[in-house]
């Protein structure tokens, strides 16, 4: 219990502080000539094939240590090019602010103006020369950098910790200052004489790398647990340590499907919560509520079109301009097609399919059938990671924040506003409603503008996690007529528990079955339940329930 | 009398009108264009739509063939897989198109082969496919698994000393098929039960959360691993999106997909995606001279500088370019002259090298295998020489024992069993 609750106070804390997340960064131009010794070697690189550039890279990264880091950095990040001819020039190329090209001479250190990138070759990389690039920047860092550096350095070298490895670290353990890099560096030796090390090494090992949750040491350990099998005491120490650790990740893997199915759990709620609105108050059975939901979405890409330079504020103007568009396109459904159709939900459902199929189809003209781009900011991406085995993604946090906003401010304005009230009158008696002097049409058209706009608001948060497409809306329909049902018609607070419980459900199902079986059990469920409970977890009470 | 006189002109000019007419349909020849224009294909095959069309209109100002000029007849099957083979009878009876190319998702492939079957047409196929198929009215100008799967999975095995397998796929017949012939293959390299998992999803799939958790706990056992991905559509999106944000980067974990090309691509950010692969037998940044002019033709036909080239429309093209030889050397359009005209017919493709036409209604192609860049296209990291398509998988031991071809006269089928000497009877 103590675990989950620090948890949730990092993961609060986290969220307040907002922190970036650390990418991989990207060297800023050069300034000053690049070291002659590198510039020789990366002469070498233009002829030679991939597993020669690793040889390459490894001679220039041990010769020059410090010197080859910014060369290596450059081509690491694919910015390096040579000339065509073979004059053994080289340049960075680099972005300035207004996002054109620019290339900078490494020999001179200065900006050449008048080459475009025509007249250059890329200095290629794949995905194993680029390892081998960051093995030996981390090896040059373990001394020289600054402490995230360093960090990082030593745990990338976790995986690899070899005879040459070991003795770079014990040198580095020399002089390290910061405590967590030293208790990290223990744990690379426990790993290196798991190993390599003779029997009490490998005794001490097992007692530091038990409960470490790094991939890395279960490896280790596994290792060492296959390895001992001669050595009865020492395999079942082995044994015992590697048990502690997979009791553990067992525990935080369980956290995480938790997470997981709040995630997909908020994703259900904000799309269903608008129908919950329409459907479950009002009673009209809307078909097109998903392209409610699309042009939220698309609200949010052409909000993004509108302030390219941003895109991290986008988000946040187009959470009202999509309220607003969703909900006018909504009332204008409401009074142009919907007021005439009371009573007959039959020709209402008809007639909203009808009318989903147009919205569909009017997108697919003004923008094309192919799925639009929309950004994500960069405070919506990258992962809070807890531990090595538990990290939660940033857009998944803030939508399920943000999906108990919504959830919140709605049942605010239907408990204590003058709207809520009416909407909660009609929805029960409307005639009397209506004796009692309410205006019922107005009424209708405002809840159903209310409904479609928090559709458009729930395209907005869905545009960070799928594709802003014609097709958007489709994929939602069904599992928010799903949790409406299944919560309970008429009741907020159903919808709710009703898209947690099913994602979580989902998610606890889906290791054990599939993504495609989970799905339908979970259908299936909800049909034998509603056989049970016909009016869902929230059965509305009363008179006006019958 | 004058009445007369003008009746008879009128009769004359009217009779001459509808000669003149009849002269004109039977000048054009008909390319029928079968590629969805709405619902949820409509994303990948309107791109092959202008393709065809750009291909037409560049013979047609050659002077076109035989003499006539090449008329395409587009229809619109919708994304809707027995609306295919409507569709097809329509062009094959109503508007009797001389060819037809289309369909994309292989089950669309399906249920036109009865049809054009029993029509005897003409259909040539653009995507790479399963196959375990080869029909005598299809050409299959995409990749067989043999000219995709396979040399990708070598690649990674040697390269990246790969171990440890994720067959990642959609739920249905492309990636089912695709993943047993990877299994078989995978094993029978030594690799072991416990070291492939395979996970399937439905259509649109877009929470991953918990399928990209599993994979990076798979990833953690100390082996080298990699995702081999047969995710259609736009489910890949969500999905590339995902591994960034769990920050599995290609070098922990690469991810290499069958369906990802650079139209898939120009829809997202390709940031965190640098260092993926993907295996086609063309990447638009394949440098050759003919591969510049056909980015050029497309982005001048088009009208948009920004858009793309991928595999299947360098299979479209190969197509229309084969079947535009092989109807000039059999001088007319008829099917079955065309058809033998086809088999050796040599067209070079937009990598450098030509592509053979096989007997088995395949094609030599190179196998190409590229690196996601951080501007959406591909950089090649290994190209293959031109591997001839196999129709039926020599992994799987009930397809090993089938061959198809249709030249040979002994044979001419497209499923002979080599060990009983016949043919299975069904058509494809």
């Amino acid at each position: 219990m103590r675990q989950i609750s620090a948890i949730l106070a990092v993961i609060i804390a986290l969220a307040i502080s907002c922190t970036a997340w650390a990418a991989d960064e990207v060297p800023a131009a050069i300034d000053a000539p690049i070291d002659a010794a590198v510039y020789e070697k990366l002469v070498l690189l233009t002829e030679a094939s991939f597993r020669e550039k690793v040889g390459i890279v490894e001679e220039m990264a041990d010769s020059s240590g410090q010197q080859a880091v910014l060369a290596l950095q450059i081509l690491l990040n694919s910015q390096l090019y040579h000339d065509e001819e073979g004059n053994q020039e080289f340049y960075q190329l680099v972005q300035d602010s207004a996002g054109k090209d620019q290339l900078y001479n490494l020999k001179t250190g200065r900006l050449a103006p008048d080459l475009s990138l025509k007249q250059l070759d890329k200095v290629r990389t794949n995905n194993r020369l680029r390892k081998a690039i960051k093995q030996s920047i981390a090896k040059i860092r373990l001394f020289k950098g600054s402490e995230p550096e360093r960090l990082a350095a030593l745990q990338s070298m976790l995986g690899d910790m070899d005879a040459d490895n070991a003795k770079l670290v014990t040198t580095a353990m020399s002089t390290e200052a910061s405590e967590s890099i030293q208790e990290l560096m223990q744990v690379a030796m426990a790993i290196y004489r798991a190993g390599a090390g003779a029997e009490e090494e490998k005794f001490a090992a097992i007692k530091t790398l038990q409960g470490r949750l790094e991939p890395e040491v279960r490896a280790a350990l596994t290792g060492l647990v296959e390895s001992s099998k001669g050595n009865k005491v020492l395999h079942a120490a082995a044994l015992k340590a590697l048990q502690t650790t997979e009791e553990k990740v067992e525990f935080y893997g369980f956290v995480e499907k938790l997470f997981f199915g709040l995630s997909l759990g908020s994703v259900l709620l904000l799309a269903a919560i608008g129908l919950a609105i329409t459907f479950g108050v009002m009673g009209v059975i809307n078909m097109a509520h998903g392209e409610m939901i699309m042009l939220g979405a698309y609200t949010t890409y052409v909000i993004q079109l509108l302030m390219p330079n941003h895109i991290g504020y986008s988000i946040v103007v187009a959470i009202p301009a999509a309220f607003v568009v969703s909900g006018l396109v909504g009332i204008a459904i409401q009074q142009g097609i919907i007021r005439f159709l009371e009573g007959r939900p039959l020709e209402t459902l008809l007639a909203t399919f009808g009318l989903s199929l147009i919205l569909q189809q009017a997108v697919r003209s003004i923008f094309s059938p192919l799925n639009r781009q929309v950004s994500s900011p960069e405070w919506m991406s990258g992962a809070l990671e807890i531990n090595p085995v538990l990290a939660l993604t940033f857009n998944r946090l803030y939508i399920l924040a943000f999906s108990l906003l919504v959830f919140a401010v709605l049942m605010y304005v239907f408990k204590k506003t003058n709207l809520g009230l009416n909407v909660r009158a009609v929805s029960q008696n409307r005639d009397m409603a209506r004796a009692m002097g309410v205006k019922t049409q107005r009424v209708d058209a405002l809840t159903f503008g209310l409904g479609s706009g928090v559709a458009g608001v729930a395209g907005v948060a869905l545009s960070q996690l799928t594709n802003v497409g014609p097709n958007l809306g489709q994929s939602y329909i069904i599992d928010s007529f799903m949790v409406v049902v299944f919560g309970g018609v008429g009741n907020l607070l159903g919808t709710l528990v009703g898209s947690f419980s099913l994602g979580i459900a989902n998610k606890f199902l889906e290791p054990l079955t599939g993504a495609v079986l989970a799905k339908i059990l979970v259908l299936v469920f909800i049909i034998l339940f509603i056989q049970k409970r016909p009016k869902g977890l929230f059965p509305q009470k009363g008179r006006a329930a019958e | 009398m004058k009445v007369k006189k003008t009746l008879a002109a009128l009769a004359l000019s009217a009779g001459a009108s509808v000669m003149s007419f009849g002269a004109l349909a039977a000048d054009t020849i008909k390319v029928g264009v079968l590629h969805s224009l709405s619902g949820t294909m409509a994303i990948s095959e309107t791109t092959l739509k202008d393709t065809v069309l750009m291909m037409v209109e560049e013979q047609n100002k050659k002077g076109g063939l035989l003499g006539k000029k090449l008329e395409a007849v587009v229809v619109d099957p919708a994304s809707n897989w027995p609306l295919f083979a409507e569709k097809t009878r329509e062009l094959m009876t109503k508007e009797d198109v001389d060819v037809i190319f289309g369909c994309w998702t292989s089950v669309s492939r399906k249920s036109v082969l009865p049809v054009i079957e029993e029509l005897n047409g003409l259909l040539f196929y653009p995507v790479q496919y399963e196959g375990e198929e080869s029909s005598k009215n299809v050409f299959y100008t995409g990749a067989a698994p043999n000219q995709q799967a396979i040399p990708a999975v070598d690649y990674l095995m040697e390269e990246n000393g790969i171990e440890r397998w994720v067959l990642a796929g959609t739920d249905y017949v492309y990636p089912r098929t695709t993943n047993k012939i990877l299994e078989a293959y995978l094993k029978s390299k030594g690799v072991k039960d416990e070291d492939i998992m395979i996970n399937y999803t439905p259509f649109g799939h877009s929470d991953w959360q918990g399928i990209v958790s599993s994979i990076k706990k798979f990833g953690s056992a100390g082996k080298a691993t990699a995702v081999v991905s047969t995710i259609n559509g736009d489910a890949n999106v969500p999905f590339y999106k995902e591994l960034g944000n769990q920050g599995i980067s290609s070098e922990d974990i690469p991810v290499v997909a069958f369906s990802v090309g650079e139209e898939e691509l120009s829809g997202f950010d390709t940031g965190p995606l640098v260092g993926h692969l993907a295996a086609w037998n063309y990447f638009q940044s394949a440098e050759s001279d003919a591969n510049d002019k056909f980015i050029a033709q497309w982005k001048k036909f088009i009208k948009n500088n920004k858009r793309v080239t991928n595999d299947p429309m360098e299979a479209t093209y190969i197509g229309f370019q084969a079947w535009a030889k092989a109807v000039e050397k059999a001088g007319t359009v008829d099917v079955d002259k065309v058809r033998t005209a086809m088999y050796g017919i040599k067209v070079p493709n937009l990598t450098g090298g030509m592509a053979e036409v096989l007997p088995n209604h395949h094609f030599t192609k190179p196998v190409l295998i590229g690196e996601i860049q951080s501007d959406g296209q591909f950089e090649i990291v290994s190209q293959t020489k031109e591997v001839p398509g196999d129709a039926w998988t020599d992994y799987l031991p009930e397809s090993a024992k089938i061959i198809s071809d249709w030249q040979d006269p002994k044979i001419n089928c497209g499923n002979y069993n080599t060990e009983s000497k016949k043919c299975s009877g069904q058509n494809f």
